[in-house]
C-alpha cells in the first residue's frame, strides 16, 4: 500500500512535501500528489507517514487501499 | 534623520508647568496621553516616558507596533508561506473568501520571486508602505526557506523597507540567527499560554521533528519553544510583539499570567485579540459554539495588563496577503495577474520625500493635541469615557458616518484622549441609500460609546444615533482627533458641573464576527 492525498480536501498548504523522505509528493493541477511508486508509508524511515502527520486537514492523507502493502527490504 | 529630530523638538513641552502636568499624566496613565515624543504606543510609560531613541527609531514607521504611526503608514503581508507545523482550534486553512478578513485567510500564494515583484508594486503606489511581514497563511518559519528567499530578494532591491514575520514559535529557536541575519528587527510570536494544560485546550497538535504530539505534551512542546525563542531574540536586540488570543473560559483569566511571562522575557508589546469564532468559518471553535468576548470583557483584561508593558490596542488581525492602512485591504488591487502587467518605477528618494511630509504632518497633530490637553490642566473629574471616531487616517476625523467600516475608540478622562480600540462595523451607507439594519449593527458595535464623530452625517442615522445616547459630532470635521475630542471632552464636563447634563454610564458593545462586506 501507498498513502494517496484526497485532492477535495487537499487546502494545497505544501507542507507535507518537503517532509516526505521518499520525495514522493509534488505539486500537481493546484493540489499535491503522492507517487505510489516511490511512496514506502515511511516505513524504514520514521514512526508515523509524515504526510499525513502534518497535514492541517484530518483523514486526507490515507492509506491508498488500491496498492499492495509496501514490502521493506530486507 | 531629520525628520526625528524636528519631532523631538516639537514635542517638548514649554514652561515648566506643562511639563509638571505632563509628567503627572505620564505617571499616572499610559498611552496616546503621556505625550512625551518618542511614545511608541498605547500603552503606560510608568515613569519611563519616552522610548530610548534606537527604539522609537525602529518603530516609528510601523503601523503594527506603534498606535501613533499606524495612523499614517501602511504595511503589507505576502502570503509566501502556507505551510503550517501546529493546529489551533481557531483556525480553519480551507477557508478563504476574499471578502473576509482574519489571520490565516490568503486568496493566492506567491513565490519568492512574485511576492518581491509585488512589493515593489505596492512600495511605488503606496508610498507610506513601509513594512513588508511574512505571516502565513500558514508559519513563515515552517517555510524557511520561502521566508528567507523574499527577505532576501526584498532586502536587495526595496532595501528602505523593514522586515517582519509573525510565527507561532514552534521552530523559532532554530531559525533566530538567520532572522537576526537578514536584519528582520520585529518578530510577533503568537502565545496563547503557559500553561499546557490551557494549551491543550487550544491546540490538539503540533508537527515536531518528524512526529504528531498531541494533548498536553504538545502545548508542553510549544510553550517551551516560544518562550526559548522569545528570549534568544529579545538577547540580540530583535523587537518582539506577543499576540494572544482572548478565549473566554479558557485563557482569558490565564492571559494576565501570559502577559508577566513575556514582559519578564523583554516582550516589547502585548497584543490581546478577541477571537474570531463564527461558525461559518468552520474552525473548532466556531462548531463548538465557543464565543468570543465582548468589548468591554477585552478592554478589561487589556487594561489589567497594562503595567509596565506598552498594550497594543489597533490590530485588525489582518489577512495574511492584507495590503494598506491598517483597517483598509487594498489587496484586491494588486492580485498577482495585475502586478506582473504593471510598470514599476521603485523611487526611493520620492518615497522619502512622502515620508517626510507625513512626519510633518504627524508632529502638527501631536503640538494640536499638547495644546488641547494643556488647556484640560485645571480640571479635575472621575468621569470617564467612550467616544467613537470616523477615521481614513492621517489621525483626522475625515469619513463620513455612513462610509465608515470602522470606527476607532478613544477614552476620554482629564487625562486626556487614549485611544483603546476599534469596531469594525458594516458599510452603513451604499450607493447614498441608508439601511435600517446596518445603522442598528453600527449602534450596537459603539453602542458603549458617548459620542461618535464624524466629518458629515445625514439627518436620519442622527436622530436614531441620539435616540440610542450617542451623541453625533460633526463641528470638528476634518480636524485632528485628539485635539477635538479633549475639546469636546472639555465642554462635555462643563455641562456636567453646570447640570446642564447628567453623566450615565453606557453599556457593553459587540464586536463584530462575520466577514467585511468590501466596498470595492
Amino acid at each position: 500500500m501507498t498513502l494517496k492525498i484526497i485532492a477535495s480536501q487537499c487546502t494545497s498548504c505544501s507542507a507535507c512535501e518537503p517532509e516526505c523522505p521518499n520525495v514522493a509528493i509534488s505539486e500537481k493541477n493546484g493540489t499535491f500528489v503522492i507517487d505510489p511508486k516511490k511512496c514506502t508509508e515511511c516505513i524504514g524511515h520514521f514512526d508515523e507517514p509524515q504526510c499525513a502527520a502534518v497535514c492541517p486537514v484530518d483523514n486526507t492523507c490515507v492509506i491508498d487501499n488500491s496498492f499492495p502493502r509496501y514490502q521493506p527490504p530486507a | 534623520m531629520d525628520a526625528s529630530v524636528q519631532h523631538e523638538q516639537a514635542t517638548i513641552p514649554d514652561g515648566d508647568k506643562l511639563s509638571s502636568v505632563m509628567q503627572t499624566i505620564a505617571e499616572h496613565k499610559g498611552c496616546g496621553t503621556s505625550g512625551g515624543s518618542g511614545k511608541a504606543s498605547c500603552g503606560s510609560g510608568a515613569g519611563e516616558n519616552d522610548l530610548p531613541p534606537e527604539i522609537w527609531e525602529k518603530v516609528k514607521n510601523h503601523p503594527c507596533y506603534s498606535e501613533e504611526a499606524h495612523h499614517h503608514y501602511a504595511r503589507m503581508h505576502v502570503a509566501v508561506a502556507p505551510a503550517c507545523n501546529i493546529q489551533c482550534n481557531y483556525c480553519n486553512r480551507k477557508y478563504d473568501c476574499a471578502n473576509e478578513s482574519r489571520p490565516g485567510v490568503v486568496s493566492e500564494k506567491l513565490t519568492p520571486e512574485q511576492a518581491a515583484k509585488k512589493v515593489l508594486a505596492v512600495a511605488s503606489t503606496i508610498p507610506q508602505m513601509t513594512v513588508l511581514g511574512i505571516a502565513g497563511p500558514g508559519d513563515p518559519l515552517a517555510n524557511p526557506e520561502k521566508t528567507f528567499k523574499t527577505f532576501e530578494l526584498i532586502a536587495r532591491t526595496a532595501p528602505d523597507i523593514k522586515l517582519c514575520l509573525s510565527t507561532n514559535g514552534l521552530a523559532l529557536p532554530d531559525h533566530v540567527d538567520t532572522i537576526a541575519g537578514f536584519n528582520v528587527d520585529h518578530v510577533t510570536i503568537t502565545i496563547n499560554m503557559v500553561d499546557p494544560e490551557i494549551g491543550a485546550k487550544i491546540y490538539p497538535w503540533v508537527f515536531w521533528k518528524h512526529k504528531r504530539y498531541t494533548g498536553v505534551e504538545a502545548a508542553k512542546l510549544l510553550t517551551d519553544r516560544q518562550l526559548q525563542g522569545l528570549e534568544m531574540l529579545t538577547e540580540r536586540g530583535i523587537l518582539c510583539k506577543v499576540n494572544s488570543v482572548m478565549i473566554p473560559g479558557v485563557n482569558d483569566k490565564h492571559l494576565v499570567e501570559v502577559n508577566r511571562a513575556v514582559k519578564s522575557r523583554g516582550a516589547f508589546l502585548h497584543n490581546i485579540m478577541p477571537l474570531i469564532s463564527s461558525p461559518e468559518h468552520g474552525t473548532v471553535f466556531g462548531l463548538t459554539g465557543q464565543r468570543g468576548p465582548t468589548a468591554q470583557e477585552l478592554k478589561a483584561l487589556q487594561d489589567e495588563c497594562e503595567g509596565e508593558m506598552n498594550m497594543m490596542r489597533h490590530c485588525r488581525q489582518c489577512r495574511a496577503d492584507a495590503v494598506g492602512l491598517l483597517g483598509e485591504d487594498r489587496s484586491a488591487e494588486f492580485t498577482t495577474d495585475k502586478i506582473m502587467a504593471m510598470e514599476v518605477n521603485y523611487d526611493i528618494d520620492s518615497r522619502k520625500a512622502y515620508q517626510e511630509a507625513v512626519e510633518s504632518e504627524r508632529v502638527a497633530k501631536v503640538v494640536a493635541r499638547q495644546e488641547e490637553l494643556a488647556s484640560l490642566a485645571g480640571q479635575s473629574s472621575d468621569i470617564k469615557l467612550l467616544v467613537a471616531v470616523a477615521t481614513k487616517g492621517s489621525g483626522l476625523i475625515n469619513e463620513h458616518f455612513g462610509h465608515a467600516k470602522e470606527f476607532q475608540v478613544y477614552e476620554l478622562s482629564t487625562a486626556g484622549a487614549k485611544f483603546v480600540g476599534h469596531r469594525r462595523v458594516d458599510l452603513y451607507c451604499q450607493g447614498g441609500y441608508g439601511d435600517e439594519d446596518s445603522l442598528e449593527t453600527v449602534i450596537r458595535a459603539i453602542n458603549d460609546c458617548h459620542a461618535v464623530f464624524v466629518a458629515k452625517i445625514g439627518g436620519c442615522p442622527k436622530s436614531d444615533l441620539q435616540a440610542a445616547g450617542i451623541e453625533p459630532v460633526d463641528q470638528f470635521a476634518h480636524e485632528f482627533i485628539e485635539k477635538s475630542a479633549i475639546a469636546w471632552f472639555k465642554s462635555y464636563l462643563d455641562k456636567v458641573n453646570s447640570g446642564e447634563i447628567q453623566h450615565v454610564v453606557r453599556g457593553d458593545a459587540e464586536i463584530r464576527q462575520g466577514a467585511l462586506i468590501s466596498a470595492a
